[in-house]
């Protein structure tokens, strides 16, 4: 009786300590929920979602705190996709889905103010004081950060068009019945 | 020789319709009266435009360079004067425009000076930079830049050399005349890939269903003295897609994550033997290509065209029939329909079918998959089309990719062989192109993201510089005051740190002030060149900016105290 209560105890002892060298030894830093929310992300650090930047609202989604429809550039792919991902019910964007744009600073209304340069999440307008500024079209999210700061609202957002590089094999249309 | 051959799994037998075009000998097409040159011709970078509009060109002087290595040049095709270089619509299924140049011919066909070469004495590094600049590329309608292909692996040596001389989709007879009509040169621009490669032997392909061009072949490989051996292979489609060519000829089969040369192989069309020959023996760039005009025209042949000929142009030579709706580019099983008759005749373009209702009657409707497999059976790369066409149908495109729809050629023996008519290889092309934009959607992501970080990590590190320096100038001026009641006492009274705080606040303040009158002192520049509307648009823009400036400047002030002051104190300076 005792011995078996002893063989338990020394068990319960080995197997918690063990337990607890595993839980510091391999302790996970940060939550690996954010990583893989962040990925579908699209990081235009926009802030849209009323979070500053992708990663707080990555860690508010793998928190339970956010919706997951809150992300405009994402589109409903993306919603789609979180939804998957956290195994929630996907819900409808809770803002019209635009088209991709990017940035047009009118270099004739520049003022060289560096307002929109401080703005930019990514770096993506070169220029300096009183000099005009342009935005590096390859690098520009279409966050629209900058348009709020300019003072002389040079700052236009375009769609980007379809190009041939760009441009995508479509849908088969499915033909059911032959129109008479 | 005897030759053993192998087979490759799959492939279907269309009706080959290659007699109608093969009756006449290849016709030199007429010089037409603008020529649309696209720069982007080949895979691989743009080049980059060299000429300018009202610039005068030469017959196969550069007018787009290769951009990086895997790129290849275009020429002037004809001398004359460039028009402009807009962009124009292009041989492309998505019938957008594209970067090209327009030159109107002056008739007079005057080549810039042409330097014959022996590639034998040239260095290997050099034969490839003149094929680059040479803008030969593969003919067979890939046109991948052939200069990349022409070094062989490091790690493998080159066993097999194969010429593509199939030609296996119904209609296209453009390689099976240039062999019969100039075999010749095409067997010494063999020589120079094999004295690239230096592969143990040389195969050349063609399907037997063209003796003739075995037969001229053969005798121009046996008048050369060369020891390539011309192998007949069964006409079965896609027997010329170069990695079933290069299964029937060696056995190899070259696996979805290797390249040819890593397994010792490699493989060239015919025409690019051809222009390979022309462009080192003659100094002759790529300026045209020979292009099958068949279907429903009342005079199908060959024709040697200028690259950047319209379709118009060419086709009025074939005389299309009253009743042809549209044309297509390619054969009628890879082909896609020109998206109008501006557009150019390209590197690409092998051979333009018109069509009819008669001739191609509208695709039936699409019934719903009935699991029969036969796609599966006639595929050549032993995929599972049905399977990839479920999951691209519903947008799955992860299970697309589990199913290897990247090793799909686009063939289209599945559709073709279909009980259900079911376009599979639309389906394929979707889900690839969407898969690809994907990706790079994606990998922009990631680099806004790294460039994110970037930018935050700079920001802290100079907000911790900043406070590094005012921490080391406040020491500095602590210092000093120490030492100052050794030197005279009557500085004491500034000493407390109370009226320290509040000289640099009188400081701070001052320079704002300073830097407020010469901002309101500051007029635009560069104003002089403006027209009235201009200058009315800045006038109404001031005007709208006098209400917003007061918080915003505060707001920008208090934040940019310290830039403030360093700003002033650089105007000053200047």
């Amino acid at each position: 009786m005792l011995s078996a209560i002893l063989i338990m105890a020394l068990g319960a002892v080995v197997l918690g300590a063990a337990l607890g060298y595993a839980s510091i030894k391999f302790k996970v830093e940060g939550n690996p929920l954010v990583e893989k929310v962040e990925a579908i992300l699209p990081q235009t650090q926009c802030g849209q979602c009323g979070y500053p930047g992708c990663k707080p609202y990555a860690e508010a989604i793998a928190e339970g705190e956010a919706e997951i429809n809150l992300c405009p550039p994402g589109g409903q792919e993306g919603v789609r996709k979180l939804a998957d991902l956290l195994g929630r019910e996907v819900k409808p964007l809770n803002a019209e889905e635009k088209p991709k744009q990017i940035a047009i600073i009118d270099e004739q209304t520049c003022i060289g103010c560096t307002l929109c340069i401080q703005a930019c999440p990514v770096d993506a307008i070169v220029g300096a004081a009183k000099q005009m500024h342009t935005i590096v079209e390859a690098l520009c999210t279409g966050c629209e950060l900058c348009i709020k700061p300019c003072p002389v609202e040079c700052i236009r957002m375009e769609v980007i068009e379809e190009n041939i590089d760009n441009w995508k094999w479509k849908y088969p249309v499915v033909e059911i019945k032959r129109v008479a | 020789m005897l030759q053993q051959l192998f087979k490759f799994k799959g492939g279907v037998k269309p009706d080959t319709n290659k007699t109608p075009s093969v009756q006449l000998p290849i016709g030199i097409a007429p010089l037409p009266a603008l020529l649309i040159v696209p720069l982007h011709q080949s895979i691989g970078g743009m080049p980059n435009p060299l000429v300018e509009a009202g610039q005068r060109v030469l017959k196969g002087q550069r007018i787009g360079g290769p951009d990086k290595w895997v790129s290849s040049a275009v020429h002037a095709p004809t001398s004359g004067t460039v028009l402009a270089v807009e962009e124009r619509i292009a041989a492309h299924p998505s019938g957008l425009p594209t970067l090209s140049v327009v030159i109107e011919p002056d008739g007079r066909d005057e080549w810039i000076e042409r330097t014959p070469l022996d590639h034998t004495a040239l260095e290997p590094e050099r034969v490839r930079e003149i094929l680059r600049d040479s803008g030969v590329v593969g003919l067979g309608g890939a046109v991948f830049p052939s200069h990349a292909k022409l070094a062989p692996a490091k790690s493998v040596p080159m066993e097999d050399l194969v010429i593509n001389g199939a030609e296996c989709e119904p209609y296209m007879t453009c390689d099976d005349m240039l062999m019969r009509e100039r075999p010749e040169e095409i067997v010494r621009g063999i020589g120079i890939f094999r004295d690239l490669l230096q592969p143990q032997r040389v195969l050349i392909g063609i399907e037997d269903n063209k003796p003739e061009a075995v037969a001229a072949m053969q005798a121009a490989v046996h008048r050369l003295g060369e020891s390539y051996a011309v192998v007949a292979v069964p006409t079965r489609y896609p027997a010329g897609g170069a990695k079933q060519l290069i299964r029937v000829l060696t056995g190899k089969e070259v696996p979805a994550s290797k390249r040819s040369p890593e397994m010792g192989v490699q493989c060239f069309n015919v025409a690019t033997a051809y222009t390979a020959w022309r462009a080192i023996a003659h100094g002759e760039p790529v300026l045209s290509r020979i292009v099958t005009l068949t279907g429903n025209v009342e005079q199908p042949r060959n024709w040697e065209v200028l690259l950047g000929t319209p379709l118009k142009d060419l086709v009025a030579l074939g005389q299309p029939r009253p009743d042809t709706n549209r044309y297509l580019m390619g054969g009628p099983m890879m082909g896609f329909e020109m998206p109008s008759l501006e557009a150019p005749i390209v590197k690409a373009s092998n051979c333009i079918i018109a069509g009819s209702p008669a001739l191609f009657p509208p695709a039936p409707p699409e019934m719903p998959c009935i699991r029969c497999g036969a796609c599966a059976e006639a595929c050549p790369h032993e995929l599972q089309p049905f399977e990839m066409y479920w999951f691209s149908r519903a947008k799955n495109f992860g299970k697309t990719q589990e199913y290897n729809i990247f090793d799909c050629i686009e063939c289209g023996c599945c559709s073709y062989v279909c009980p259900s008519r079911i376009p599979l290889v639309q389906y394929f092309r979707f889900a690839k192109s969407e898969i690809w934009s994907r990706e790079r959607d994606k990998n922009m992501a990631d680099a806004a993201k790294a460039r994110f970080e970037l930018r935050n990590e700079r920001d802290e590190r100079e907000k911790a510089e900043k406070a590094a320096r005012l921490a080391k100038a406040a020491a500095a001026k602590a210092a000093e005051k120490k030492a100052a009641p050794e030197a005279g006492k009557e500085t004491a009274a500034a000493d407390s740190p109370v009226d320290a705080e509040a000289a640099k606040k009188a400081a701070i303040a001052a320079a704002m002030e300073r830097a407020r009158v010469q901002r309101e002192g500051a007029q635009p520049k560069n104003t002089d060149g403006l027209t009235v509307a201009q200058r009315k648009e800045i006038a109404e823009i001031e005007a709208r900016r006098v209400p917003l400036q007061p918080e915003q400047q505060t707001a920008f002030d208090a934040e940019n105290a310290e830039n403030a002051e360093a700003q002033s104190s650089r105007r000053e300076k200047q």
